[in-house]
């Protein structure tokens, strides 16, 4: 079971003060003091657990968050920044102890610059809603992650959000220019901007996934690119996991990178055809759909060397498509995966690892003994271009002990795929989630280096404070560590 | 100055440790040397011992299908270029080769100095820099602690991406031990399309055309009248088309028929040629030929041709130049000057947005001006407080990067 840290006490015995100092730097509306209305609060979209925040702050400007985080900082109270609330790994979850810091009102399109190929949007915006600002001059953004619709672009930096399409265009962070952040002591920085590459330390990477523990991100200047002259589609059956696996191997080692190629299996085809029929080959232990998209001639003459790789890796069918309508039903099944295994059994948590792909059919095996062992079934949908798994362990609330089995589950299957080469998340993030099972991925030195980041950054760790470490150090038990012959060498630098 | 450096060599990561733990405890910082191409680049800064990585080189992973190399600090770049050039990938942040600039060409860079100058080239727009394929490393932190992060996987968002932290950091902060890295499939072939005709200005907007259209363009660069490898004489906008030899055709075709407006002509560079082309611009050969200071200023791509018009208003005396990344990367070979033209540099990229580094000019210009783009005060203090996070006490290329760390 999960553990935070316990609340403070001497944090909750401010509250009255804290409100009223709040109340000096927002507008009434823009304080969420009471209970019931805090309550909308009290998760993300890792549902598992809930904390009901000392106070949600809504502010609308630079200088509202600036001031809330020097008050925070003076006042010693912990910040929780959150978007729009999609996190799946609890990176938003409040704290019953610190000021939950919505950006909800960061939302607006601040420039669309075409020139240089690029956006500057506030950080409550939603993903989707940049690439609805640009369509009409044929541009998007490219990382897609399956919540755009709804996801902030200020989420997507905080979890280095990726989706569909990471495999050929990258991962948040690498289509983002610049970054306006809020640091700890209410300081206000720029990192990048509309050109590229950093001019020191690459903070702006550093931030992006560093899941709200080092600042809070007032502005994000993304890269918009020319959308692809043309999109198609491939939907593949095979009779094993093994052999669609093969298959996205040799489609990469024949040195194509497709826009997207995606692999779902037999439990979750069903699944989809009992919810939404769409086509999928029922017989089949597992489908592939890999998106080509570009110049025309080049994507008709892919699609012809990826069904002849098909045919080659013994697929049962093949299936090519003809029509933009033809190539959005192929992806309608995977977009409404998760929701359709939902009548499978009434609850599901998604876990988010990523292997080496050739690792892909002991890794099914391996999970579904895990999910045996417990009486549980696994569903599977994958970004299988890149090795990011989606297992869906399958489990009903209402079955006493089930909740606890489904955790059990998801830990073991996050530890098989760190044991064989690969990590604990591709997307969702650690978040509390992951918190505990940091310790498989990194040693001791690992962790306290980054830990020491962080306070490079929140000397008093007061910035989401209980995510993604297992332990919480304070800083100053850092700061002794190159103590020779009694003294520290350069004394004189200020340390923190 | 010359000063006599006592190198050590290191075999292993417990070495390193051992080194950095005894340059702690007598306070006597280290530089970091893989092939030594890049000593000149950065702040004058010698110290009196270097750490070598030659003796860590190897490559200890490759996995074709995976898209993945793993390999130790020291492994020579060249090594691991024709790896995977058998196998039909590349590296394809184009890492750039300083001999050209610096005028040594025995030496042969590293994939560990590589990745710590965050080396991109003209394919930058397209498919990043060293820090967009950096999957995850081992390295020794100025504590000489062992420490890693990252992965061997494409998607990884376990912790903090110290990767990003890593390159660019010129070594102020580990020393890199091993490295793994994304490869990716050469293109099967490529072309070059040149637009000719033009003046400067239109030249430089040409290629910000040719970035907002869905050709696919990986590279933009434009060459001033005159200015090598193709010495012609006009300006010349440049734009790389790789892909299947049906694809660019057609997609060179295209983009010619919407980059036309009037007066301008069209040529094509062959394969051979255009790859040629391409290794002089990654290594800016238009501008490494001629004696004096270099600057590299990276701005947006609108403002790049703006720079230099700011730089002749203020009577800058340049003596080559040229653009590459839309426009957005500005390469400069200013006269002679006892700041190398620092102030006027600054101020005009200060007026826009971006930064500018000192790549090229004496050692006493170097440890004089500030290499590196100043930052404000914020920030600054934060970056020194990241450096203390990996080495307190200054151990790891003192002065390389900033005059205080």
């Amino acid at each position: 079971m999960l553990i935070m840290p316990a609340p403070e006490p001497e944090i909750l015995s401010r509250r009255d003060e804290l409100i009223a100092r709040l109340r000096d730097i927002l507008p009434a509306p823009n304080l969420i003091v009471d209970e019931t209305a805090r309550r909308a609060y009290e998760c993300d979209a890792f549902t598992m657990y809930r904390a009901l925040p000392l106070v949600v702050a809504l502010p609308e400007t630079v200088a509202q968050v600036s001031a809330i985080l020097s008050l925070a900082a003076e006042m010693n109270v912990k910040i929780v920044p959150r978007g729009a609330g999609t996190s799946l790994s609890g990176g938003s979850m409040p704290l019953e102890d610190g000021i939950l810091l919505g950006m909800s009102k960061f939302n607006r399109v601040l420039e669309i610059d075409y020139e240089n190929r690029c956006a500057r949007v506030q950080p409550g915006v939603q993903n989707l809603a940049i690439s609805r600002a640009v369509e009409g001059r044929g541009f998007y953004y490219a990382p897609d992650p399956s919540s755009q619709i709804a996801c902030s672009i200020g989420g997507n930096v905080a979890e280095n959000a990726g989706g569909v399409h990471c495999l050929k265009y990258g991962l948040t962070t690498n289509n983002i220019l610049g970054l306006e952040v809020v640091l700890m002591g209410g300081e206000v920085i720029r990192l990048g901007g509309k050109h590229l590459d950093s001019e020191a330390y690459d903070l702006l990477g550093l931030m992006t996934g560093s899941e709200g523990l080092l600042g809070v991100v007032t502005e994000v200047a993304v890269r918009i690119l020319q959308k692809p002259a043309v999109a198609r589609g491939l939907l593949v059956g095979f009779q094993s996991v093994a052999a669609g696996a093969r298959f996205v191997g040799a489609v990469i080692a024949r040195g194509i990178i497709p826009g997207g190629m995606e692999m779902m299996d037999q439990k979750t085809i069903h699944a989809v055809e009992r919810f939404q029929p769409c086509g999928y080959p029922r017989d089949a232990e597992a489908i592939v759909i890999v998106e080509l998209d570009g110049a025309q001639a080049e994507v008709d003459h892919l699609v012809g060397v990826v069904e002849n790789i098909a045919r080659a890796e013994g697929a049962t069918s093949t299936k090519i498509s003809h029509s933009e309508a033809e190539r959005l039903q192929f992806w309608a099944g995977r977009k409404n995966a998760f929701p359709a295994v939902s009548c499978i059994k009434p609850d599901y948590l998604c876990m988010d690892g990523t292997i080496p792909r050739a690792r892909l059919p002991e890794v099914l095996e391996g999970m579904d003994e895990i999910a045996k062992r417990e009486g549980l079934q696994v569903a599977n949908v994958f970004h299988a271009g890149d090795g990011n798994l989606h297992p869906l362990i399958l489990y009903d609330a209402s079955v006493p002990g089930d909740v606890e089995r489904a955790e059990r589950v998801g830990f073991d299957i996050l530890r098989l795929c760190v044991a064989v080469g690969g990590v604990l998340t591709g997307e969702h993030g650690v978040g509390v989630e992951k918190r505990d099972l940091m310790g498989e991925m990194f040693n001791e030195a690992d962790l306290e280096q980054q830990l020491r980041v962080k306070c490079a950054f929140d000397s008093m760790n007061r910035l989401n404070p209980g995510k993604v470490f297992p332990t919480l150090h304070r800083c100053a038990e850092f700061g002794m560590m190159h103590v020779s012959g009694g003294k520290t060498a350069f004394p004189d630098l200020p340390r923190f | 100055m010359s000063v006599d450096l006592a190198t050590l060599e290191i075999c292993d990561a417990r070495e390193a440790v051992e080194a950095v733990r005894e340059a702690n405890a007598r306070n006597a910082p280290l530089a970091l040397v893989g092939g030594g191409t890049k000593r000149r680049l950065g702040r004058h800064a010698p110290q009196e011992r270097e750490l070598s990585t030659r003796a860590l080189a190897g490559v200890t992973l490759y996995e074709p299908e995976e898209l993945v190399l793993s390999a130790r600090a020291g492994t020579p770049l060249r090594e691991i270029e024709e790896l995977l050039d058998a196998h039909d990938q590349q590296l394809a942040f184009e890492p750039m080769d300083y001999a050209t600039l610096y005028g040594d060409t025995a030496k042969g860079a590293t994939i560990g100095g590589a990745i710590a100058v965050n080396a991109s080239g003209p394919r930058r727009i397209k498919a990043g820099a060293a820090r967009d394929h950096l999957l995850g490393f081992h390295c020794v932190t100025g504590r000489g602690e062992i420490v890693k992060s990252g992965g061997r996987v494409m998607k990884n968002v376990t912790g903090y991406d110290l990767s990003k932290l890593v390159c660019g950091s010129y070594g102020t902060l580990a020393l890199l031990t091993e490295v793994t890295l994304k490869a990716l499939p050469k293109a099967e072939t490529e072309q070059t399309l040149m637009v000719l005709g033009l003046d400067e200005a239109q030249s430089v907007a040409a290629l910000r055309r040719a970035s907002g259209t869905p050709n696919e363009v990986s590279s933009f660069a434009m060459l001033p009248a005159g200015a090598p490898p193709l010495g012609l004489a006009g300006h010349t906008a440049l734009l790389r088309i790789e892909g299947p030899e049906i694809s660019v055709v057609t997609r060179r075709d295209a983009l010619a028929a919407s980059l036309v407006t009037n007066g301008e002509r069209f040529e094509t560079l062959p394969e051979a040629q255009s790859r040629a082309l391409w290794r002089a611009v990654r290594d800016a050969a238009p501008v490494a030929c001629r004696p004096g200071p270099i600057w590299r200023l990276s701005v947006a791509p609108t403002d790049g041709f703006e720079a230099v018009e700011a730089l002749r208003r203020a009577g800058a005396p340049i003596l080559a130049h040229f653009y590459d990344w839309a426009g957005g990367l500005v390469w400069l070979g200013l006269d002679d000057a006892p700041d190398a033209h620092a102030a006027a540099v600054r101020a005009a990229v200060n007026a826009l947005g971006g930064h500018a580094a000192l790549i090229r000019a004496s050692e006493d210009i170097r440890r004089r001006v500030d290499v590196f783009h100043p930052q404000p005060a914020p920030l600054a203090a934060l970056t020194r407080r990241v450096k203390e996070s990996f080495d307190p006490a200054h151990v790891l290329e003192r002065g390389r990067m900033r005059e205080d760390f």
